[in-house]
């Protein structure tokens, strides 16, 4: 009984390869072509310069192989070489060296001709030397993720004795401030990630691609926050819970907003001027005020609130770092959403706390204003670090 | 590229007093290759399946079948096709040209004033086609207003006058469509008393909007791009060169050539014997065309290239190598 179970399993998967095979030998296909020529699709994922020299990481998102026959420069025939080969099969990727004479700070335009004539352009828009990833790099990123990542949050912390010294109506105020600061973050994350997806390579379908890692992390985290607590847990354990929900979202936040910065000072895209520091470290310590929020009525020990500091802070250095390495538009992609959809599952779990708290309306005035202060917060703190 | 392999220039030195002058004139000639090596341009040389020879091109005329009618004069007899062919014009980018007898230009047809021409034109493409001829002729010779379907045939036949540089191509609409694909050639009119002798090249300036976007990709003279840039054309110091310069470049509105290091004569539309204009360089609009003649009093590889960088920079970029030794065919 327990074998036929299998079969009866397989014999349906059997006929689809069956019918595969028919399709692909069969001839249909040639019918349907009808003549024309492959459909080609050639992104270029991520650019590298060095004095003289350009590198083009380059992804096949097409259903058919693409042979790159010509690379133009700023409307020029130039000489390059191609790393594995000059034809890119479906879901390859491929590296373009051109020993081209490029100008710092100048843009660049790159034209990247196929066998059938097809053109794929791709703007560098300023041109600037790629930094090499060595201990300099690590180093001058992990003091970037420290200011923009680690410190505000912990300088949000040191908010937690103000919190301690307010009224219950106001710690609820805090925490839908909180809570609108998420929202906004969401947002934020999921335009992000949502524009980051249109540079996917079709095939990687990015759209489908953010779905996938909002419902994923917001999944993950829903079916880890699920397990059962044991019968008489307190309301203090739960908040510290929720706290270190808050800084895992944030973290998973921050993992892809670092990847965004790293990506895009490697790639000459942004100059990370101190204004755009300050301008994080402003809008990043209002994310550590959120962390603090749900246990400023009991006295958390300094260890935990370091922790949970580190935990949101913290992954904004080995993002910075992977933006610089190995950049690529679907990595940015699923980071962001992972990022967007665990701060989605951090809000739900918020407000059933405050719901638990709560005898009596859970939307008073003053929670009401505090989630609108949150969003103005954000917002105003945002125009600080327009990129 | 031309390169000297060490062996080689091993071999020089051995030979005779002259070895020490051979290698600083290798050494001297490898810096020049450096700074026009073709290959800071274009990757893998020249194509393979291109469907004409640049450099065979450059002095091949067809001079059709001759006969005589009974009143004595001379009949010139040309047979044409039109054929889609899928040509290489860089090395691995191919391109469905629409072609005359199977090559982007078609044939230079040449004849001489007062011949009588008869071109016998059959369409083996998938579209309609024609051959407009520039010069006089019969309203019914013009090939402008029958259309000749896929697989019919027509019979252009006219007096060859007047004599110059003309061309010919399809005026078939889409026009655009039909010239940009490869449907032009150059047409030459000898005038009755032949000019100068001289060493005669047929520069045909062309383009291929590969993607179909109504612009250029690729320029060139004689269909593949550098082609002359890879193996100069070699021109012999001292000798009359004669350029039949032809502009068939579509989209773009103005083509020119700028031949460096000299000054050339120049034969508007090469309906005069006297030259109109001593310059280095000319701007042609679509459908221009001049005979330009100079020579070279010094040895060396001298640059000539439209003076638009940019065609120059797509392909339209080539080499005079002029040398002392006589040609050898």
């Amino acid at each position: 009984m327990n074998q036929s179970k299998w079969v009866w399993f397989g014999l349906p998967l059997l006929l689809l390869g069956l019918l595969s095979v028919i399709v692909m030998k069969g001839g249909l296909l040639s019918g349907l072509r009808r003549g024309l020529p492959p459909v080609e699709e050639l992104t270029v994922n991520r650019v590298r310069l060095a004095p003289g020299h350009m590198w083009l990481e380059v992804v096949n998102g097409g259903p058919d192989p693409v042979t790159v026959a010509q690379v133009m420069v700023d409307e020029a025939f130039w000489h390059f070489t191609m790393e594995p080969g000059r034809t890119v099969p479906r879901l390859g990727r491929a590296t373009i060296e051109i020993p081209y004479p490029w100008m710092v700070g100048e843009p660049h335009h790159v034209k990247l001709v196929s066998s059938n004539g097809i053109t794929f352009d791709h703007e560098i828009s300023v041109a600037a030397e790629t930094p090499a990833v060595d201990a300099q790099y690590l180093l001058t990123f992990t003091l970037v993720g420290l200011y923009v990542g680690v410190l505000p949050v912990a300088i949000g912390l040191l908010w937690l004795p103000f919190l301690k010294r307010l009224g219950r109506r106001w710690i609820h105020f805090a925490l839908a401030l909180t809570g609108g600061l998420l929202a906004f973050l969401v947002a934020e994350a999921l335009h992000e990630a949502l524009e980051t997806a249109e540079r996917v390579a079709g095939a990687f379908q990015g759209t489908g691609l953010v779905v996938l890692a909002v419902a994923g992390s917001w999944l993950l985290l829903q079916a880890a926050g699920g397990v059962r607590r044991p019968p008489g847990t307190d309301g203090r354990a739960v908040r510290l819970e929720l706290t270190f929900l808050i800084a895992l979202g944030i973290g998973l936040h921050n993992l892809g907003e670092g990847l965004a910065i790293g990506a895009a000072y490697a790639q000459g895209a942004v100059s990370l001027g101190a204004f755009l520091i300050v301008g994080f470290m402003i809008h990043n310590t209002t994310e550590g005020l959120g962390i603090v929020a749900p246990v400023a009525q009991d006295s958390p020990s300094l260890r935990s609130l370091a922790l949970a500091g580190l935990l949101a802070g913290g992954p904004t250095i080995p993002g910075a770092w992977l933006g610089g390495l190995a950049y690529s538009p679907w990595l940015g992609a699923v980071c962001l959403g992972v990022g967007a959809g665990a701060i989605l599952q951090v809000l739900g779990v918020l407000y059933r706390v405050v719901a638990r708290e709560t005898t009596d309306a859970l939307w008073t005035p003053l929670n009401a204003i505090g989630v609108g202060a949150g969003m103005v917060l954000m917002y105003g703190t945002g125009l600080l670090v327009a990129r | 590229m031309t390169h000297v392999s060490r062996r080689e220039a091993l071999m020089r030195g051995l030979v005779g007093p002259a070895g020490l002058a051979s290698i600083v004139s290798i050494a001297r000639d490898s810096l020049l290759d450096e700074q026009v090596d073709p290959q800071r341009v274009m990757s893998g040389g020249l194509p393979g399946a291109a469907g004409i020879d640049p450099i065979k091109f450059l002095s091949t005329f067809d001079h059709g079948e001759v006969s005589h009618r009974l009143n004595g004069q001379r009949v010139r007899e040309y047979r044409m096709m039109a054929v889609d062919r899928k040509i290489e014009i860089m090395p691995g980018l191919f391109y469905d040209a629409w072609t005359y007898n199977g090559q982007v230009p078609g044939p230079t047809l040449r004849a001489t004033e007062g011949d009588l021409v008869r071109v016998n034109f059959t369409n083996a493409g998938l579209h309609e086609h024609t051959i407009h001829f520039h010069g006089f002729h019969a309203a019914d010779m013009d090939g402008a207003l029958e259309q000749i379907p896929p697989g019919g045939s027509y019979i252009y036949e006219f007096e060859a006058r007047p004599f110059g540089l003309h061309l010919y191509h399809c005026h078939t609409m889409p026009l655009k469509r039909h010239i940009a694909k490869g449907l032009y050639g150059a047409f030459v009119i000898d005038p009755e008393k032949p000019r100068a002798p001289a060493h005669e090249m047929v520069m045909v300036m062309n383009g291929f909007d590969v993607n179909f976007d109504s612009e250029n990709e690729v320029y060139a003279v004689n269909t593949v791009p550098f082609a002359y840039q890879i193996h100069p054309i070699v021109l012999r110091r001292g000798e009359l060169n004669r350029i039949y310069l032809v502009n068939a470049l579509e989209f773009d509105l103005l083509n020119s050539i700028h031949i460096h290091a000299n000054f050339f004569h120049v034969y508007r539309t090469g309906t005069s014997l006297v030259p109109t204009d001593f310059t280095d360089t000319i701007t042609l609009g679509q459908g221009e065309r001049h005979i330009l003649e100079l020579s070279y009093e010094r040895p060396g590889k001298f640059m000539f290239h439209a003076h638009q960088s940019e065609f120059a920079e797509l392909g339209w970029m080539g080499l005079f190598e002029v040398r002392d030794e006589p040609i050898t065919a």
